[in-house]
């Protein structure tokens, strides 16, 4: 008996199992719709070779799969969608007490190490003053970045081959930036051009480094390196919310001790580096740990600022067109364009990296395009102006350095700009731009080692 | 005769784009289709085609679209894009390598279980 019309008691089965699918964070409202036309389908073919319409339900549902296992499958293809709540890397499902106990317990074990290792060349007579602060200030990523890399070889649990990597990467790090013979400080007390430089270029470089660790083995997959990115983007929010409570935390000690006539000056100097140091792998264990409890912070910013951004490029370049006015062609003009470009590569990535690839382009893609071609504009105005007066500049360490990123930024916007179009109009897919971002990371890291490794001696160490 | 999870995961993305390439589809008809072709001698698991389908889909191979059906449901089609066809015929000559592979293998090994075609042998009782 051939039933068209599946009855009450199989629409209340369909419901139950729906209900099931929605609690599973991999699996969307819209896959759902997917597979329940799939089932229903599936139970009426049935019905009609004759089963019953509860025994029709029963077997649509066991070919579809078991629910763990399809969960996993979407969840593997649409890592994007599990951010929210915990990194897939290990393949376990939910982690246990147990293991968040020992996770904090070793996040905050090496948080005190980092704060320690900051401190500690005190006790081997470098002193923490302007005497000794080229010192802490070339190996400021050092005291820090190891213990979070290890956070993440704990965390991830990776082999031996790739700890010794990791660690000769440090060492070798360590290493240049201590026996570089950098020019003592200037009359100005400033640091030499080249060490500054390196003091700026090498947490950039062993950024990656931290990346290699926090992705695992996914680091070779577009996935892997997207939710390092992630990863970056809400470390950097969290810190700053660290560092807020921190600064309200260091003042009210000061004024409420300064009313009992204690100077606490002293125990300052302790309690900001080490704090500072510190936060960096609580701050990191946040993000880990807490991920659903502030939603992807950075996304929401993108959100808020990317036509605020947008506005202000046109307008500027409006301004530049309608006065006529040239570029003044100041000390800081090229660092202040890189610093625009930077700002707008931050905010292209973390619009892609919140992104749906599957939805169609809309308002904020269009948004996001002209964002990035009117930073382009500005740019290229800007490079024109110092390209034309050059020669009369000279090549210093500084503005070769500055000089090579606003290059490296004005290629990866540019191809942005092209693949970005190119999906606006139906021609390529998301992927490819999430490819061509993941696959730049490289750039930055060789980039920054370059300035690390060559420029000191190339430049004399001025 | 149980086809082993890692072939039937490989011969996916051929299969799938193959049957997308004879015309727009929806999921339960790619998997009949699927039926019909290995003479139900392929069985995947009903589900796990979605996943397959949103990963091709990101890659650009194929574009969905949501339609209404003649049962008056709304339903996810999915259609071949250019660059999916492109895939399709790498991924036709890499099985052709495998089989021309297997085949040259098979030819000089006399194995019990693989009749050669046209050659009736007797079956195990």
């Amino acid at each position: 008996m051939p039933l068209s019309e599946p009855t009450s008691i199989v629409e209340r089965q369909i419901d139950q199992w729906r209900g099931y699918l929605r609690r599973r964070q991999a699996i969307h409202a819209v896959d759902i719709a997917e597979l329940e036309d799939h089932l229903r389908e599936q139970i009426a073919a049935l019905a009609e070779a004759g089963l019953a319409d509860d025994e029709a339900f029963l077997v649509a549902v066991k070919r579809m799969g078991d629910l763990n296992a399809l969960s996993r499958e979407f969840a593997r293809e649409h890592a994007e969608r599990l951010w929210k709540q915990l990194v897939v890397v290990s393949g376990e499902a939910v982690e246990s007490p147990v293991r968040i106990r020992t996770d904090a317990i070793v996040a905050f074990g090496l948080a005190v190490a980092a704060a320690v290792a900051i401190k500690a060349p005190v006790f081997f007579g470098m002193p923490f003053d302007d005497a000794g602060a080229g010192f802490y200030a070339r190996n400021l990523s050092l005291f820090v970045l190891p213990f979070l890399t290890g956070y993440f070889v704990w965390k991830r649990r990776l082999d031996v081959r790739t700890l010794g990597g990791l660690a000769a990467a440090f060492v070798a790090a360590a290493v240049i930036v201590n026996v570089w013979p950098f020019a003592p400080p200037g009359k100005t007390g400033g640091l030499a051009d080249t060490e500054t430089l390196t003091v700026l270029h090498l947490p950039i470089a062993l950024w990656l480094i931290v990346g290699l660790a926090y992705a695992g083995g996914r680091w070779r997959q577009v996935a892997g390196r997207m939710d390092f990115i992630r990863f970056t983007g809400e470390l950097v929010i969290y810190y700053v919310l660290i560092a807020l409570g921190g600064g309200v935390l260091t003042a009210l000690t000061a004024l409420i001790f300064q009313a009992i006539g204690i100077d606490v000056e002293p125990s300052l100097s302790w309690l900001i580096p080490c704090g500072a140091a510190g936060a960096v792998v609580v701050a990191s264990w946040l993000v880990e740990a807490k991920q659903s409890v502030v939603e992807n912070m950075a996304p929401v910013l993108t959100r808020l600022f990317t036509p605020l951004f947008a506005a202000l490029l046109v307008a500027f370049l409006a301004a530049l067109v309608g006065t006529g006015h040239g570029i003044d062609i100041a000390r800081n003009v090229l660092i202040a364009f890189d610093l625009v470009l930077v700002v707008v590569l931050g905010l292209l990535l973390y619009a892609i990296s919140a992104r749906d690839p599957s939805s169609p382009p809309g308002l904020f893609d269009v948004l996001q395009v002209v964002l990035v071609i009117s930073a382009l504009l500005a740019d290229a105005v800007a490079l024109w102006a110092i390209a034309a007066r050059i020669s009369e500049f000279g090549f210093t360490p500084n503005r070769v350095a500055a000089l090579g990123e606003n290059v490296i930024l004005l290629v990866n916007l540019l191809w942005s700009a092209m693949v970005y179009v190119r999906f606006l109009r139906g021609r390529g897919s998301f992927a490819s731009l999430e490819r061509w971002q993941t696959d730049y990371l490289y750039v930055y890291a060789g980039w920054a080692t370059l300035v690390v490794v060559a420029f000191p001696p190339a430049f004399g160490y001025i | 005769m149980d086809i082993n999870k890692d072939l039937i995961a490989a011969s996916s993305t051929p299969i799938v784009l193959a049957i997308l390439a004879e015309g727009d589809s929806y999921g339960y008809a790619i998997l009949k289709r699927v039926r019909e072709l290995s003479s139900g001698r392929m069985t995947w698991t009903d589900g796990m085609l979605y996943p397959v389908l949103h990963r091709l889909e990101r890659q650009g191979h194929v574009k969905a679209t949501w339609r209404v059906a003649d049962s008056g449901r709304r339903r996810k089609y999915y259609r071949i894009t250019p660059a999916g066809r492109d895939q399709l015929v790498q991924e036709r000559r890499q099985w052709q390598a495998v089989d021309a592979t297997l085949r040259g293998i098979w030819k000089s090994l006399a194995l019990p279980d693989a009749p050669a075609p046209g050659i009736m042998l007797p079956q195990g009782t």
